[in-house]
C-alpha cells in the first residue's frame, strides 16, 4: 500500500478514530467542502483536524464532541490498524487520534510530530484562541521507511513504489492483449513436442505398458512377439526379450512393479520379471499359461494379484492359478480389449468386435450392461480422478467419453480424427487424454471439449497403435507401425528442467493471459493454427464436404427429418 | 368335470419330478395303465366270464375305481353284479366310499399346494441378475460424485493428490544387504567390530554413549553457563559491597537508608496491591519492629549521644534540632501505623456528613465489593477499575487460542484486503468507462463549459459555506455572550442539531414548523406565541441567502420545464386541427389514432436523435486556451475573447455523411471496422451476460496493476504438477472414504458361483 507521502487533512466525518487512506478520497474531499449540511456539521463539531492542536493528556476536553471520549477506540484495535507505526500504549489515546496515521511511511513521522506539539500545547495551553488555531499548522514530515527501498541484498530486484491506481493506468486491457498475443505467438514458436524416438524393434509397436514405480521405465511389445523395456532418461533399450511367437497383443505390469505380463498370439499368457536375469540364467518366464484360444488383451488388477485377459471372453485369474477364477461372457465375439477400473478395482469395462461396450462387475462375476455403438469400439480407458467415466476410441474416427452408470448417451463426443482411432490414454490427472489414430497423428484432448487442443504427428510416423501418457502427466509416449516409440512432451511449448520463480510467474502470466483473451479472433486464430500433413488435411477437407452434402436435414423439408444430437446419433442400443 | 380338472393338474404334476411328494402308491400306475386299450380290458372280462363258469367268484363286482377320461358307455354295466341299473341310481350323487375318500383327501392335499410357475428361461435370468448387480455398482460409484464435482470446479488442483514421504531406507537395512568384499573393506570392518562401533544411528560406542547417558551435553553446558553466571554475580555484588562499605560519606549512606526505606513502602505498596495476604504479613512484620523499637530505648534521647547532645542543646541550634530529629524519628518509628483505609474510610464518612443528600445507591456501590481484602476500602475506585480489569481478564485468558485465531485472520485479511482492493479497482475502472462514454457522447464545447460551470458553482458553494460557517460562528458568539438566555431558547431541545435540517431544506422545515403552529393553535393557544417568537428569533437564521438563491434557481428550472411542456401539448394539438378539414371518413379514425399516440411524436424524435447524431458526428474544434495564462486569473475571470480566438483550432470540415440525402436514415458512421476484426463476435460459452464477459476482459490480472499478492492469486495455475512425481489414481481414502475392507479375490473367491457351463466344458477338454 502506497499512499501520497503529503496527504491532506482527513474529512472530518472520519476523524473519529483512525483514518485509513481511501482511493478516490480527492473526489470525497470535494464533495465534502460542497454539501451545506457537512459543513455546518463541521462548524458545530469542532475545527478540522489538521487545525486543531493536539491535546494534551490533561488538557481539559476541549472541543470535544460529547461521545468522542466513549467512541475512541481501544488501543489494541488501533494498534492493528495502524501500519507498522511504533504506539506507545501508554499514551493518551487522544494524542493518538490527533496524529492521523495515513500509511507506513507517514506514521513514525507524524507520531513523532504528536509528541513534539504535545509540548508545544501545553504552552499554548491557556490561550485557546481562534486565532492560535489559525496559525497553528500542522507540519506533516516526508519521511520513508527505508524497508520500503532497500534492498537485502545486492542480488534483490530494486524496489520500484508503484501506484496502482486505476485511473492512472488507463491502457491496461490493450496492454493485456498485446501481451496476450505475444504469448501466443511464443508458444508457438516454442512448440517443439517431439523429444526423442526408440528404435530397436524390428515390426510394429504393438502395446506399450508404464511401469507403476519407475517414471523411466517404459515396456513395449511388437508384431514379432518381442518385448523390450526402455529407460527413458538414456533413451535406451534396456532389455528384450522374445516372448512370443506371433505377436505380443498385450502387456501390463502388476501394481507393485516387480514383474509383467504379455499375452500373445501363441495363447500364452506369460509372467515376467521385472528384473532382467542374472549372468548366465536363461531368459525364462515366471509363469507360463497355456489358454485354449488367442488371448487378445491383458490388464492387472491395481491392487491385488488378480488378471484380466480377454478374448472370446473375459476371464479373471488369480495369480497363482493356472486356470482362470471366473470368466464372463455376454454373447459370442471376440473381446479385443479390457480394463481395470483404477479407482473402484472391482469394475473391468471390455469393448468387442460386434461394436459393443461391455462392462463387468468382477465381484459379482457378472456383466452389467452393454452399450452398442455404430461401429466398433478399439479400446477403453478409464478416467483415473472420476470412478464412472471412461473413454471409447471407435472406428468412427471419434471418441467417446461416457458415465458408465447412463450409458445411452455419451458425456462428449472428441471429434478430430480422421481415420479410426485406435488407442487412447488418460492423463494421470484426469484432465486430458491422448489419442492414437490410425491416421498417422496423435492428438491431445481436454474431456470437457470436443476438439482437440493438439496434434502431433511426424513425416515418419506411421499408423499410431498404441499411445500412453506417463505417470507424472508430462510425457506422452506413442508406438507405431513403423517399429518406433516416440516421446512427446504433452505440453508442446513447456520448457523442461527447472524453472526459476520468475520463470515460473511469467510462465502462469502468460497461461492466464492466453486463457483470458482466448476468443478474441486473432489470438484464437494463431493458437489453433497447426501444421498438418497433407493426407490429414486433405482429409478433413474432404469429410468437411462430405458432411456438407450428407446434410439431410439442410436438403429436405423442414420437420421431415428429425434432428438427432451428435451425442445421440451413434448410439445404436443399451442392452440391459 | 372336477375328476377331469384333477386329472389334468395330476399330469402337470407328473412333469415337475422336484415337486414331489405324490401319492405314488396306487395313483400313478393307475393313470398309467389307464393309457391302455378297452381290449384287454375285455379280454379280462372274458377270462373272469370264463373263470365264473365254474361257480366260484361268480359275483365279482365290476367296479371303477378311478375317475377317467374316458367314460365309455359301454362301462357303464350291471354286468354280472345282477342288479338292475336303474335311472336313479345313475342321477344319485356319488356316494363317498371309503375307497374314494382317501383319494379325495389326496387330491384336495395337493390342491391345496399352489402349482409353481415356471421358472424363467436363463436369458432372463441373466438379464435380471445384471440389473441388479448394475444398480447396485451404480450407487457405489454414486458416492465419487461431489469429489468429482468438487474436483471438477476447484480452482487449482495440486498433484500428487497424497503428500509422498521421503522414504529413508534405515542404515541397517542398507548394511545387511551389502557385504564387505574387498580387502580394504573388510579391515574397515574388522576395525569398526573391534571397537564394537555399531552401525546404526547413533553411531556411538558404549563408552561413549555410556558417558552420554551420564549427563547429556545440552545439559551441561546449561548448568555450567548457570554456574558461571552465578559466580559472576556474586563477584559483582562482592566488589560493590566492599566498594560501597569504604564510602565515608554519612550522607551517601543516609541517602542510601532513605533510599532503601522508600523503596521498601514502594514494594510494600506494590505487594499490597498484588498479593494483600503477603502485604499482611509484612505488615505484621513492621509492627513488630515498632514494638521492638519501644521496647529499646534507641531514639530515646537516652543515649550517651543523647545525653550529651542535651547539654549542648541549650546554646547549639544545631543539636537541638538534631535531638528534635530523633524525637521525631522515635515518634514515627513507634506510631501504629494507621491501616489506610481507616482514614479514607472516615474521610468518606466526612463526606457523608458533609452531602446527606447524597443517594444511598452510592455507598451501596461500595458496599457491595466486600471482599476479605483490608486494602479493599481504601480505594474504591481503584478497586472498581481493577475489578473490572480483571472481568476482561477471562477474556484475555483465553489469548493463545485467540492469538492463534487472530494470527489465522491475519493469514485470510490479507486476501479479504485483496478482494476489496480488486472490487474498488473494478469499480473505479467502470467510473473511468462510464466518463468516456460520456466524454464521448457530449460534445467539447458543452463538456468544457459545464467544467467551467460546474467550478463556478465550485466556488460559489466555498464561499456560501464560508458565510455560513461565520454566521453559524457568529451565532454561537451571541448565544454564548448572552448570559440570559431566555427560557423558551432553552427549550429547544438542540438548536445545534437542528440546524443542518433546516439549512438543507428550509421550505420543507417551514412548513412542519407552521404544522406544528396550526397543531399548537388547536392544543394550546397559549403556547402560541412563545412558539411564534421562537419562530420569528430563528427565520434569520433560517434564511441565510444561499438557500434562497438555491431555491430560485430551482424554481427558474421547473418554470422552464412546464414551458417547454406546454409548448409540446400545444404542437400535438395543433396537428389534428389541420386534419379535421379533410374527409370526414377518415377523421374519425385519424382522429382515433392521433389521440392514442398523442403523447409520441416518432417523426420529431427521430429527426432529433438524427441531429443529434449528426452534431455527435462532426469533427470538433480544439480550444487550447489556458485561462490565467498571459493574463489575471481568478474565480469569475474568463480569458479574453482575443486570446480564445487564437487558440481555437478549427476542426477540418469532416467528409460528408452517408445518410446526408436519406432523411429517414441514420447510418452510424461510428463503427470502426479494422476494430471489428479484433473483437469478440460471439459471446463465449461459459459466459451468459456481454457484460460479465467485459468485467473479466476489464480487469487485469498482471503484476503492473496488481500487487503482487493478487498478482499471485490471479495467476495461480489451475493444475499443478511436481516432475518427477508419479500421479496415482485417485483412492477412496484420500478423500476420506473408506475403501471396502475385502479385498476383490476374497469376494470372488468365496462366491465360486458361475464358472460357466461352457466353461466347464471347456476345462473338461482341456483335461482330456
Amino acid at each position: 500500500r502506497r499512499s501520497p507521502l503529503v496527504r491532506a487533512s482527513p474529512p472530518p466525518g472520519s476523524a473519529r478514530g483512525l483514518w485509513r487512506p481511501r482511493r478516490g478520497s480527492q473526489a470525497a474531499r470535494i464533495c465534502h467542502q460542497v454539501t451545506p449540511a457537512e459543513v455546518a456539521s463541521e462548524g458545530r463539531c469542532q475545527p478540522p483536524p489538521s487545525l486543531r492542536p493536539a491535546l494534551p493528556t490533561n488538557a481539559p476536553a476541549l472541543g470535544r464532541g460529547r461521545d468522542r471520549t466513549a467512541k475512541e477506540p481501544p488501543p489494541a484495535s488501533a494498534g492493528r490498524q495502524n501500519y507498522g507505526a511504533s504506539q506507545d500504549p501508554a499514551k493518551p489515546a487522544s494524542v493518538r487520534s490527533s496524529s492521523h496515521v495515513t500509511g507506513s511511511s507517514m506514521g513514525k513521522a507524524e507520531v513523532a510530530c504528536g509528541r513534539r506539539r504535545r509540548g508545544a500545547a501545553l504552552i499554548w495551553n491557556p490561550s485557546w484562541s481562534s486565532a492560535g488555531r489559525a496559525t497553528k499548522m500542522k507540519v506533516k514530515m516526508l519521511s520513508r521507511n527505508p524497508d520500503n527501498y532497500v534492498r537485502e541484498t545486492k542480488f534483490d530486484l530494486q524496489r520500484v513504489p508503484r501506484n496502482y491506481d486505476p485511473a492512472l493506468h488507463p491502457f491496461e486491457v490493450p496492454r493485456e492483449y498485446v501481451r496476450a498475443l505475444n504469448a501466443t505467438k511464443l508458444e508457438r514458436v516454442f512448440a517443439k513436442p517431439f523429444l526423442a524416438s526408440l528404435d530397436g524393434h524390428r515390426d510394429g509397436v504393438n502395446c506399450l505398458a508404464k511401469h507403476p514405480k519407475n517414471l523411466a521405465t517404459v515396456l513395449s511389445g511388437a508384431c514379432d512377439g518381442e518385448v523390450r523395456i526402455w529407460n527413458l532418461t538414456q533413451r535406451k533399450c534396456i532389455r528384450t526379450i522374445q516372448a512370443h511367437e506371433g505377436f505380443v497383443r498385450g502387456i501390463c505390469t502388476r501394481f507393485c512393479g516387480t514383474s509383467f505380463f504379455t499375452v500373445g498370439d501363441d495363447k500364452t499368457v506369460k509372467q515376467w520379471k521385472m528384473d532382467g536375469p542374472g549372468y548366465g540364467e536363461e531368459e525364462e518366464p515366471l509363469h507360463t499359461i497355456l489358454g485354449k484360444t488367442v488371448y487378445t488383451g491383458i490388464d492387472h488388477h491395481w491392487k491385488e494379484a488378480v488378471f484380466a485377459t480377454c478374448g472370446q471372453q473375459v476371464d479373471i485369474w488369480d495369480e497363482q492359478r493356472t486356470n482362470p477364477i471366473c470368466s464372463m461372457t455376454w454373447g459370442f465375439d471376440s473381446i479385443s480389449s479390457v480394463k481395470f477400473n483404477p479407482i473402484e478395482t472391482f469394475l473391468l469395462g471390455s469393448c468387442a468386435s460386434d461394436r459393443n461396450i461391455v462392462l463387468y462387475d468382477m465381484r459379482q462375476a457378472t456383466p452389467l450392461k452393454k452399450v452398442i455403438l455404430d461401429m466398433r469400439t478399439n479400446t477403453i480407458c478409464w478416467n483415473p480422478m472420476e470412478a464412472f467415466i471412461f473413454t471409447a476410441a471407435n472406428e468412427d474416427y471419434n471418441l467417446y467419453t461416457f458415465d458408465m452408470r447412463a450409458l445411452d448417451t455419451p458425456v462428449m463426443v472428441h471429434m478430430d480424427h480422421v481415420s479410426a482411432v485406435l488407442d487412447v490414454d488418460y492423463s494421470p490427472t484426469g484432465k486430458e487424454f491422448v489419442s492414437a489414430s490410425f491416421d498417422k497423428s496423435i492428438r491431445i484432448f481436454p474431456v470437457d471439449k470436443s476438439r482437440s487442443r493438439e496434434v502431433y504427428h511426424t513425416k515418419r510416423m506411421q499408423h499410431v497403435i498404441c499411445v500412453k501418457w506417463t505417470s507424472d502427466s508430462k510425457y506422452i509416449m506413442c508406438g507405431s507401425d513403423e517399429m518406433n516409440i516416440r516421446l512427446w512432451k504433452a505440453n508442446a511449448s513447456e520448457k523442461l528442467g527447472v524453472l526459476t520463480s520468475r520463470e515460473k510467474a511469467a510462465k502462469d502470466y502468460n497461461q492466464k493471459l492466453k486463457e483470458k483473451f482466448q476468443h478474441h479472433p486473432h489470438i484464437k486464430r494463431i493458437a489453433r493454427h497447426r501444421h498438418l500433413p497433407k493426407s490429414i488435411y486433405s482429409q478433413i477437407q474432404e469429410q468437411r464436404i462430405m458432411k456438407e452434402a450428407l446434410n439431410r436435414i439442410k436438403h429436405s423439408k423442414p420437420g421431415s427429418v428429425p434432428v438427432v444430437s451428435e451425442k445421440k446419433k451413434h448410439i445404436v442400443a443399451v442392452v440391459k | 368335470m372336477t375328476a377331469n380338472r384333477l386329472a389334468e393338474s395330476l399330469l402337470a404334476l407328473s412333469q415337475q419330478e422336484e415337486l414331489v411328494d405324490l401319492p405314488k402308491d396306487y395313483l400313478l400306475s393307475e393313470s398309467e395303465d389307464e393309457g391302455d386299450c378297452d381290449g384287454e380290458r375285455k379280454h379280462q372280462k372274458l377270462l373272469e366270464a370264463i373263470s365264473s363258469l365254474d361257480g366260484k367268484n361268480r359275483r365279482k363286482l365290476a367296479e371303477r375305481s378311478e375317475a377317467s377320461l374316458k367314460v365309455s358307455e359301454f362301462n357303464v354295466s350291471s354286468e354280472g353284479s345282477g342288479e338292475k341299473l336303474v335311472l336313479a341310481d345313475l342321477l344319485e350323487p356319488v356316494k363317498t366310499s371309503s375307497s374314494l375318500a382317501t383319494v379325495k383327501k389326496q387330491l384336495n392335499r395337493v390342491k391345496s399346494k399352489k402349482t409353481v410357475e415356471l421358472p424363467l428361461n436363463k436369458e432372463e435370468i441373466e438379464r435380471i441378475h445384471r440389473e441388479v448387480a448394475f444398480n447396485k455398482t451404480s450407487q457405489v460409484l454414486s458416492k465419487w460424485d461431489p469429489i468429482v464435482l468438487k474436483n471438477r470446479q476447484a480452482e487449482q488442483l495440486v498433484f500428487p493428490l497424497e503428500k509422498e514421504e521421503p522414504v529413508i531406507a534405515p542404515i541397517e537395512h542398507v548394511l545387511s544387504s551389502w557385504k564387505a568384499r574387498t580387502p580394504l573393506e573388510q579391515e574397515i570392518f574388522n576395525l569398526l567390530h573391534k571397537n564394537k562401533q555399531p552401525v546404526t544411528d547413533p553411531l556411538l560406542t558404549p563408552v561413549e554413549k555410556a558417558s552420554l547417558q551420564a549427563m547429556s551435553l545440552e545439559e551441561a553446558k546449561m548448568r555450567r553457563a548457570e554456574l558461571q553466571r552465578a559466580r559472576a554475580l556474586q563477584s559483582y555484588y562482592e566488589a560493590k559491597a566492599r566498594r560501597e562499605k569504604k564510602i565515608k560519606s554519612k550522607k551517601y549512606h543516609k541517602v542510601v537508608k532513605k533510599g532503601k526505606a522508600k523503596k521498601a513502602l514502594k514494594e510494600f505498596e506494590q505487594l499490597r496491591k498484588v498479593n494483600p495476604a503477603a502485604a499482611l504479613e509484612e505488615l505484621e512484620k513492621i509492627e513488630k519492629a515498632r514494638m521492638m523499637e519501644r521496647m529499646s530505648l534507641k531514639h530515646q534521647n537516652s543515649g550517651k549521644w543523647a545525653k550529651s547532645k542535651a547539654i549542648m542543646a541549650k546554646y547549639d541550634l544545631e543539636a537541638r534540632q538534631a535531638m528534635q530529629e530523633q524525637l521525631t524519628k522515635n515518634k514515627e518509628l513507634t506510631q501504629k501505623l494507621q491501616v489506610a483505609s481507616e482514614s479514607e474510610e472516615e474521610e468518606g464518612d466526612g463526606e457523608e456528613v458533609e452531602e446527606l443528600l447524597v443517594p444511598d445507591a452510592v455507598n451501596e456501590v461500595q458496599m457491595n465489593v466486600d471482599r476479605p481484602n483490608p486494602w479493599m476500602l481504601r480505594s474504591c475506585t481503584r478497586d472498581t477499575k481493577e475489578a473490572a480489569a480483571e472481568e476482561e481478564d477471562p477474556e484475555q485468558l483465553p489469548e493463545p487460542e485467540a492469538h492463534e485465531v487472530s494470527e489465522s485472520e491475519g493469514e485470510e485479511r490479507p486476501v479479504a484486503e485483496e478482494d476489496i482492493l480488486l472490487r474498488e479497482f473494478e469499480e473505479r475502472r467502470s467510473l473511468r468507462k462510464r466518463s468516456e462514454l460520456n466524454q464521448d457522447a457530449e460534445p467539447a464545447g458543452s463538456q468544457e463549459t459545464k467544467d467551467s460551470s460546474s467550478q463556478e458553482v465550485l466556488s460559489e458553494l466555498k464561499a456560501l459555506s464560508q458565510k455560513l460557517k461565520e454566521n453559524h460562528q457568529s451565532r454561537k458568539q451571541k448565544a454564548s455572550s448572552e448570559g440570559t438566555v431566555p427560557q423558551v431558547q432553552r427549550e429547544e431541545p438542540a438548536p445545534e442539531e437542528e440546524e443542518p435540517l433546516l439549512l438543507q431544506k428550509p421550505e420543507r422545515v417551514q412548513m412542519l414548523e407552521e404544522l406544528e403552529k396550526e397543531e399548537c393553535f388547536q392544543n394550546k393557544e397559549v403556547s402560541r406565541p412563545v412558539l411564534e417568537g421562537r419562530w420569528s428569533e430563528k427565520t434569520p437564521n433560517n434564511h441565510p441567502d444561499a438557500p434562497k438563491e438555491k431555491k430560485k434557481k430551482e424554481q427558474m428550472i421547473d418554470l422552464q420545464n412546464l414551458l417547454t411542456t406546454q409548448s409540446l401539448s400545444v404542437k400535438s394539438l395543433a396537428v389534428p386541427t389541420i386534419e379535421m378539414l379533410e374527409d370526414e371518413v377518415e377523421r374519425n379514425q385519424r382522429q382515433m389514432i392521433k389521440e392514442a399516440f398523442a403523447g409520441d411524436d416518432v417523426i420529431r424524435d427521430f429527426l432529433k436523435e438524427k441531429r443529434e447524431a449528426v452534431e455527435a458526428s462532426k469533427p470538433k474544434d480544439v480550444d487550447l486556451t489556458l485561462p490565467g495564462w498571459g493574463e489575471w486569473g481568478g474565480v469569475g475571470l474568463k480569458p479574453s475573447a482575443k486570446k480564445r480566438r487564437r487558440f481555437l483550432i478549427k476542426a477540418p470540415e469532416g467528409p460528408p455523411r452517408k445518410d446526408k440525402n436519406l432523411p429517414n436514415v441514420i447510418i452510424n458512421e461510428k463503427r470502426n471496422i479494422h476494430a471489428a476484426a479484433h473483437q469478440v463476435r460471439v459471446l463465449p460459452y461459459p459466459f451468459t451476460h456481454h457484460r460479465q464477459f467485459e468485467r473479466t476482459i476489464q480487469t487485469p490480472i498482471g503484476s503492473t496493476w496488481n500487487t503482487q499478492r493478487a498478482f499471485q492469486k490471479l495467476t495461480t495455475p489451475k493444475v499443478i504438477t511436481k516432475p518427477g512425481h508419479i500421479i496415482k489414481p485417485i483412492k477412496a481414502e484420500d478423500v476420506g472414504y473408506r475403501s471396502s475392507s475385502r479385498s476383490d479375490l476374497s469376494v470372488i473367491q468365496r462366491n465360486p458361483k458361475r464358472v460357466t457351463t461352457r466353461h466347464k466344458k471347456q476345462l473338461k477338454k482341456n483335461v482330456d
